[in-house]
C-alpha cells in the first residue's frame, strides 16, 4: 500500500483525533494494574477476584498453535486499560466535539436518525455515549455498556458473565476477563421483540490501545433481537491489539441476530471469541464482516443445547497486503434434531490471505442432526491465498454434513461479457465481486450495505484493473 | 450511423485458423444474415467484431464508422457502438439485471450515471414490450434464467444500449415460436437509420419474421456467396452443399 492510499485509507474511516485519555494505566499489566483497573470503576469484589484468577490463567496459557502468526504482538507494550472521558454521555449534545466529528465522519448520527433504536458506540476502552431510546426501555429491554450494566443489574452480568465463554477457554479469552472494559449489554425480556437493529460503533484511536470488550447478550424465552454492529478504526503506525469477547444466550423458541462488520486498520490483531447458546427451538445467527486488520482470528460459535435448535453463520472475509484473515465458524450440537448452515465468502487481493477454519461436532445427542458448508473464495491475484480447514467430528449415526469448497479466480467469461457491454475492467471486476458478496450484503442494514460497498470497492482500487 | 467495413480477415483460435480471409461490408441501417453449417467460422466472426480476447487476428482490419477498430479492447468497442447478443449469455449471480444494465449504460455514457427515474421507466416499457414478467428487473443477471428467458434478456439489453451495430450470434437457437416471435419483434423494432446488424443463424425460421437486406453464407472460414433475402429460402430448398 502506497502512501497516498495509506492517506486516503485514515480519511475514509475517519481519521484519528486528537483525543487525551483523562486516565490510563499506561504500558503493560501486572496484579497492580488489575487492582486499579477495577478500582477506579469501583467494582464489586467477585469482578476483582475473577479478573486476578483470569490473569494467573492468563500467564499460564500458551499462545495459539494454529493459524497466523501471532509473534508481532508484544503484550507488554500494550496499554490495557484506558479512559476517553470521565462519564458516559446521555445524549448527543453531551458528546465531546471531536469524538462527535469523527462519528460524523464515519456516519454515525446518519445511522442513528434512520436506523438505531439505541446506541452505545465505544470509544477507546469504554462507552461515551450511549442513547438508549424510551421505546425501548418501556419494553424492559436493557441496552447499556457492560461496566454499567454491572452496577446497575449485577445480579444479571454476575449469572451470565463467562459462563460460556470460561476463562480456561483460550489465552486472549482469559487476557479479556483480567481487563475488560466496556462492550454491549443487551437484556431483552421474555416474549418482547426488538424490531428495529440495535447498532453500536467500537473503535480504536490511539496506538497501542488494548480494546477488550466484553459484550453479553441475554434474549429472553420467546423474544427477538436483531444487534449490529460496526467498527472502523483510523489507521495507525503502532501494532494494536483487540481482545473482545461475546457471549449471547438465546432462551427456548428465542432469536437472535448478531452482525458485525469489520474494519480495523492494518496494524489491527483481532483475536476474539464469541459464543452462543440456543435453547429448543432457538435460533441464533451469526452474521459477520471482516474487512481490515493485520491478523484476525475469530471464530463464533454455536452450541446447539436444545431440541430443534437452529445456527447459522454468514460470514465475509477480505484480505489485502499484508493481511491474514483465519476465520470460520463452530457448530456444537448437542440436542436432537439440531440445524447448522454456514456460509463463509473471502476476497484475496494484492497478496492477502483468507484461510477458513471450522468445526461442525455432534454429540451423541444429536440425533437427526443437520449441517450444511459453504466456502467460496476468490483470488484476485496468484500471490494471494486461501486454505480451508474443517473439521468434523462425529459421534452420531443418522447425521448428515453437506460441505462444498470453491476457490477461484473472477471468471474470465464474466469479465468479458460485462465489458462487452462497455464496461471497463476494473468497474466490471467490482461489480463481479459485490455480486459474489450480495449474499452478505443482503443482509445488511441498508446503510451497512452501503458503507461495505464503498469499503469493498475502495480497498480492491489497484488490484484490479 | 453505422457503417461496418471487414476486409481481408484472418483470425486463429488457439493456433488454428478458423477466418480464411472474410470481406464483410454492412451500410447504414441494414440487416444482414450470416448463414452457413457449423463449424464454419460464423460465430468466431461474430467473437471476433466484438473483441472476444480468445480470438487472435492474424491478418486484417475492421473499421466501424471510418474508425479502425482492430486494435480495440472489447469494452472500447462496445463503447464504440457494437452490442453482441450471445449464443451462451454468461450468468453472474448477485448483481441484479436492472443494476447491470444502469452500469452499462453508464459505461457508454463517458461514466456518468443516467438518471435513475427515467432509466427505470424505459427498462419498464421494454420489459413489458418483450413480455418479461417484472420481477426479471431485480432477479441476478441471467441467474437460472431458462435458455430462452436469457435470449429474451440480450434482446432487452440491445434495445436499451442503442448499439450502432449488433452482432445477434443464434439469437434464435433454443426458441420457440411464440418466444421467437417477441425476439423478431425487438429486433424490428430497432430497424431504422442508426441501426446496423448481423443476424447469425442456421436456418430460414428467424428471417421470415426479421426480413434480412442481405444474405451471406460462409464455408470453411470465407463468405462464399452473397444475396438477398431470396438467398435464404433458395438454401432452405437445396442446402448448403450445392452452393459450390
Amino acid at each position: 500500500m502506497n502512501n497516498q492510499t495509506k492517506d486516503s485509507l485514515s480519511d475514509e474511516r475517519g481519521g484519528v483525533d486528537d483525543i487525551t485519555p483523562v486516565f490510563s494505566t499506561g504500558v503493560g499489566i501486572d496484579v497492580a494494574t488489575i487492582i486499579q483497573i477495577s478500582k477506579s470503576k469501583d467494582e464489586p469484589e467477585w469482578m476483582l477476584k475473577l479478573r486476578l484468577k483470569a490473569y494467573q490463567v492468563y500467564l499460564e496459557k500458551e499462545m495459539p498453535d494454529y493459524g497466523p502468526d501471532l509473534s508481532g504482538i508484544d503484550l507488554s507494550q500494550i496499554k490495557y486499560f484506558q479512559r476517553a472521558t470521565d462519564r458516559i454521555a446521555r445524549t448527543w449534545e453531551e458528546v465531546p466535539d471531536e469524538i462527535k466529528t469523527t462519528f460524523e465522519r464515519i456516519g454515525v448520527p446518519e445511522a442513528e436518525r434512520q436506523y438505531l433504536a439505541g446506541s452505545a458506540a465505544q470509544y477507546e476502552s469504554e462507552a461515551v455515549y450511549s442513547n438508549l431510546k424510551r421505546d425501548l426501555e418501556d419494553q424492559g429491554i436493557i441496552f447499556m455498556d457492560t461496566d454499567s450494566a454491572l452496577k446497575k443489574h449485577p445480579e444479571l452480568v454476575k449469572e451470565y458473565f463467562g459462563t460460556l465463554v470460561t476463562m480456561e477457554d483460550n489465552k486472549f479469552a482469559a487476557l479479556n476477563t483480567a481487563v475488560w472494559s466496556g462492550g454491549t449489554f443487551l437484556y431483552v425480556p421474555k416474549n418482547v421483540h426488538a424490531d428495529v437493529p440495535i447498532q453500536s460503533y467500537f473503535r480504536i484511536n490511539a496506538g497501542r490501545t488494548g480494546q477488550f470488550e466484553r459484550t453479553l447478550i441475554i434474549v429472553e424465552e420467546g423474544a427477538s433481537v436483531n444487534y449490529v454492529e460496526g467498527c472502523t478504526a483510523p489507521n495507525y503506525s503502532e501494532d494494536s491489539l483487540h481482545a473482545a469477547v461475546v457471549e449471547v444466550f438465546v432462551k427456548k423458541d428465542g432469536y437472535c441476530r448478531y452482525t458485525t462488520i469489520q474494519n480495523w486498520s492494518t496494524n489491527v490483531y483481532s483475536l476474539e471469541t464469541k459464543r452462543a447458546q440456543a435453547a429448543k427451538n432457538a435460533t441464533m445467527e451469526w452474521v459477520d464482516g471482516n474487512l481490515g486488520s493485520k491478523v484476525t482470528m475469530k471464530y463464533p460459535s454455536i452450541y446447539l443445547v436444545g431440541e430443534g435448535a437452529t445456527g447459522s453463520m454468514l460470514s465475509i472475509a477480505a484480505a489485502g497486503a499484508n493481511m491474514h484473515q483465519d476465520t470460520g465458524a463452530k457448530m456444537i450440537h448437542m440436542a436432537p434434531r439440531t440445524h447448522s448452515t454456514i456460509v463463509s465468502k473471502s476476497i484475496c487481493h494484492n497478496g492477502g490471505r483468507a484461510d477458513y477454519r471450522g468445526l461442525i461436532k455432534y454429540t451423541k445427542e444429536a440425533v437427526k442432526a443437520k449441517s450444511h458448508i459453504e466456502c467460496d473464495t476468490i483470488l484476485m491475484d496468484n500471490n494471494s491465498a486461501s486454505d480451508t480447514f474443517p473439521i468434523n467430528d462425529i459421534e452420531t449415526s443418522d447425521g448428515t454434513i453437506e460441505h462444498e469448497a470453491h476457490v477461484s479466480k473472477i471468471s474470465e467469461g464474466q469479465l468479458y461479457y460485462l465489458k462487452s457491454r462497455g464496461l471497463d475492467e476494473s468497474t466490471a471486476s467490482q461489480l463481479i465481486i459485490m455480486g459474489f458478496l450480495e449474499p452478505f450484503t443482503k443482509q445488511l442494514p441498508m446503510e451497512y450495505a452501503v458503507e461495505l460497498d464503498r469499503l469493498i470497492k475502495f480497498q480492491m482500487e489497484g488490484s484490479i484493473g | 450511423m453505422a457503417k461496418l467495413v471487414i476486409k481481408n480477415l484472418r483470425v486463429a483460435v488457439a493456433g488454428d485458423l478458423i477466418l480464411n480471409g472474410v470481406d464483410l461490408e454492412i451500410n447504414d441501417g441494414e440487416i444482414h444474415a450470416l448463414m452457413g453449417p457449423n463449424g464454419t467460422g460464423k460465430s468466431t466472426l461474430s467473437e471476433t467484431i466484438m473483441g472476444n480476447p480468445r480470438y487472435q487476428i492474424c491478418d486484417g482490419q475492421i473499421i466501424l464508422n471510418d474508425m479502425d477498430i482492430t486494435e480495440l479492447m472489447v469494452d472500447e468497442r462496445a463503447r464504440a457502438g457494437i452490442f453482441l447478443a450471445m449464443q451462451y449469455p454468461t450468468e453472474v449471480a448477485g448483481i441484479s439485471n436492472a443494476d447491470f444494465i444502469h452500469a452499462a449504460l453508464n459505461a457508454q455514457n463517458d461514466g456518468k450515471s443516467v438518471p435513475v427515474l427515467p432509466f427505470l421507466k424505459e427498462l419498464e416499457e421494454k420489459m413489458s414490450f418483450l413480455e418479461i414478467a417484472e420481477d426479471y428487473a431485480d432477479r441476478g443477471l441471467n441467474a437460472d434464467f431458462s435458455g430462452g428467458e436469457k435470449k429474451r434478456n440480450e434482446i432487452l439489453q440491445m434495445m436499451m444500449l442503442k448499439p450502432k451495430l449488433a452482432i445477434l450470434d443464434e439469437i434464435d437457437s433454443g426458441l420457440d415460436i411464440d418466444a421467437l416471435k417477441i425476439v423478431a419483434k425487438g429486433i424490428n423494432a430497432m430497424r431504422g437509420r442508426n441501426f446496423s446488424c448481423l443476424m447469425v443463424t442456421h436456418y430460414q425460421r428467424l428471417l421470415n419474421y426479421v426480413i434480412p437486406d442481405v444474405v451471406h453464407v460462409m464455408m470453411d472460414g470465407k463468405i462464399i456467396k452473397t444475396g438477398g433475402a431470396e438467398l435464404a429460402k433458395q438454401l432452405e430448398k437445396t442446402g448448403y452443399g450445392n452452393l459450390n
